[in-house]
């Protein structure tokens, strides 16, 4: 990461370092705000908007920092925005805000703000950081659209709220699958794409921290 | 770099990213606010309109809300009240002050709420004094949590209009079908008391399971049988003598003069 350039700031945590599927960050989130692509859109466009924006404020102001209380200072300036974007949320998409509910404010504790902010923008300037933020939160924002997009089609039949499968709720032909609207089916739809992934770009697959011992013996085991 | 960790330093970065953060933060919640506002009145109006069958997309709602009269009750009388302005009473609140409410009894309590206020607010649709729909709110415990709502009632005070919930916590594609519009169709032109003629039994309505007949009757939720329950009951409270009974029933003897 020495040389960062800032295409491949913007490009590298979409698909080949992606901060959920690689570094299995906010995970948390992930489960909850994705049984429905439109509610998953907007999660994604206030994480994209939190994480730049933190990552440009933390950048400019890097050179000032007092490393003893640094991890404050970067808490501070993303609860500040996380609540700019609550609020904005609130008084022009009352709609959405009401069905992620808590989620927004939990974008404090998401650990893909505050590791790049650590990581990323305390070392660089203020336009890589920039770019950087919104790279990360596009890489979050992928995910989600593809785990929102198979729970949303599987579970109720519909993509960003359009009928594509008529449930047979609806006098259609298509039984909706109750599970993948509960959070746990994220989970599986996670741990599938990561499986894509690693298996178009194996250099992703980590090494085994412990080897088993080859050929042991039954009574060595024991 | 060493400069920047001095005591001073510190203190200075500290107390100054205090201010800037605190005055974007109070900047955004003090220019944001009358948007809000209006955004949960309006959700609020919305569906008062919605139970009632007589929202319409594109219209303001600040306008379509003016066939709505909102009026105070006493729930102790069934009589209207200017104790409390019902534009501003919050009935929630109220409920949890104990000056403004009272504790009910374990086999009163069907819809376990455990307080009930003394006031509500009623929204009559049409002539006030003559209403064409009367819509009451109504909550009661689900299977998860807390199902707040409201409930229309057409003119006769036993016919039922509609019945929508704008907050309950119940589990998506079983009880939260609750919201299905296909169900909630159901409700329209069914009846509290069997042909209006009031029974000692109180409120007579209610979600069975294996198909809805009689006018009583409405279809219980699938593999909901919790949230059904809560809904009959719920329902049944607030109809019952305990809830809007006696409101009601001065409308029904009042209608049936005219």
């Amino acid at each position: 990461m020495s040389a960062a350039t800032p295409k491949g700031v913007l490009i590298t945590p979409i698909f080949k370092n992606n901060p959920i599927a690689l570094q299995i960050l906010g995970i948390c989130s992930a489960l909850a705000v994705t049984s429905s692509m439109s509610v998953s859109l907007v999660m994604s466009l206030a994480v994209i908007a939190v994480t730049a924006f933190s990552n440009l404020f933390v950048s400019l102001i890097r050179k000032h920092i007092p490393s003893s209380i640094r991890i404050i200072v970067q808490m501070t300036i993303i609860a500040s925005l996380v609540i700019v974007v609550d609020q904005v949320l609130k008084a022009y998409a009352y709609e959405m805000s009401k069905q992620l509910s808590v989620f927004v404010g939990l974008i404090i504790t998401n650990c893909i703000v505050m590791g790049r902010a650590e990581a990323f923008a305390m070392q660089n300037g203020p336009v890589l950081s920039f770019l950087d933020g919104v790279g990360n939160g596009l890489g979050y924002g992928v995910i989600l659209m593809i785990v929102g997009f198979f729970r949303e089609l599987l579970g109720s039949g519909s993509v960003f709220g359009m009928t594509v499968l008529t449930p047979v709720q609806d006098g259609g032909w298509y039984v909706t699958n109750g599970l993948m609207l509960l959070p746990p089916s994220a989970f599986f739809v996670i741990g599938l794409f990561i499986w894509v992934l690693r298996s178009v770009q194996p250099e992703q697959i980590e090494e085994n921290e412990f080897k088993m011992k080859e050929n042991t013996k039954p009574k060595e085991a024991v | 770099m060493a400069s920047n960790d001095s005591i001073k330093k510190t203190l200075t970065v500290a107390f100054a990213l205090c201010i800037v953060c605190s005055v974007i933060v109070s900047t955004a919640a003090v220019a944001l606010r009358p948007q809000q506002q209006f955004n949960q009145e309006a959700d609020r109006k919305s569906n008062i309109l919605q139970v009632a069958g007589l929202y319409e997309t594109g219209v303001p709602i600040t306008e379509q809300f003016e066939q709505v009269t909102a009026r105070a009750v006493d729930l102790r009388t069934g009589e209207y009240t200017d104790e409390v302005d019902p534009e501003t009473y919050d009935q929630f609140s109220a409920s949890r002050d104990p000056a403004q409410s009272r504790t009910l009894s374990g086999e009163k309590d069907i819809a376990g709420l455990s307080r009930q206020e003394n006031y509500s607010v009623v929204y009559l649709v049409g002539d006030p004094q003559d209403p064409d729909q009367i819509i009451v709110p109504v909550r009661g415990q689900g299977l998860w949590g807390l199902m707040r709502g409201y409930l229309a009632l057409q003119g006769d005070a036993n016919t039922i209009e509609g019945i929508t919930f704008y907050s309950h916590s119940e589990t998506p594609g079983l009880g939260g079908e609750v919201d299905n519009p296909k169900w909630k169709a159901q409700w329209e032109g069914k009846q509290v008391y069997p042909d209006g003629e009031v029974g000692e039994g109180g409120p007579e309505i209610a979600l069975v399971k294996g198909g809805a007949s009689g006018a009583t009757e409405v279809d219980a939720l699938s593999g909901a049988t919790l949230t059904s329950k809560g809904v009959t009951n719920l329902v049944q409270f607030w109809l019952s003598d305990a809830g809007f009974g006696n409101y009601l029933s001065k409308i029904r003897d009042s209608s049936e003069g005219a």
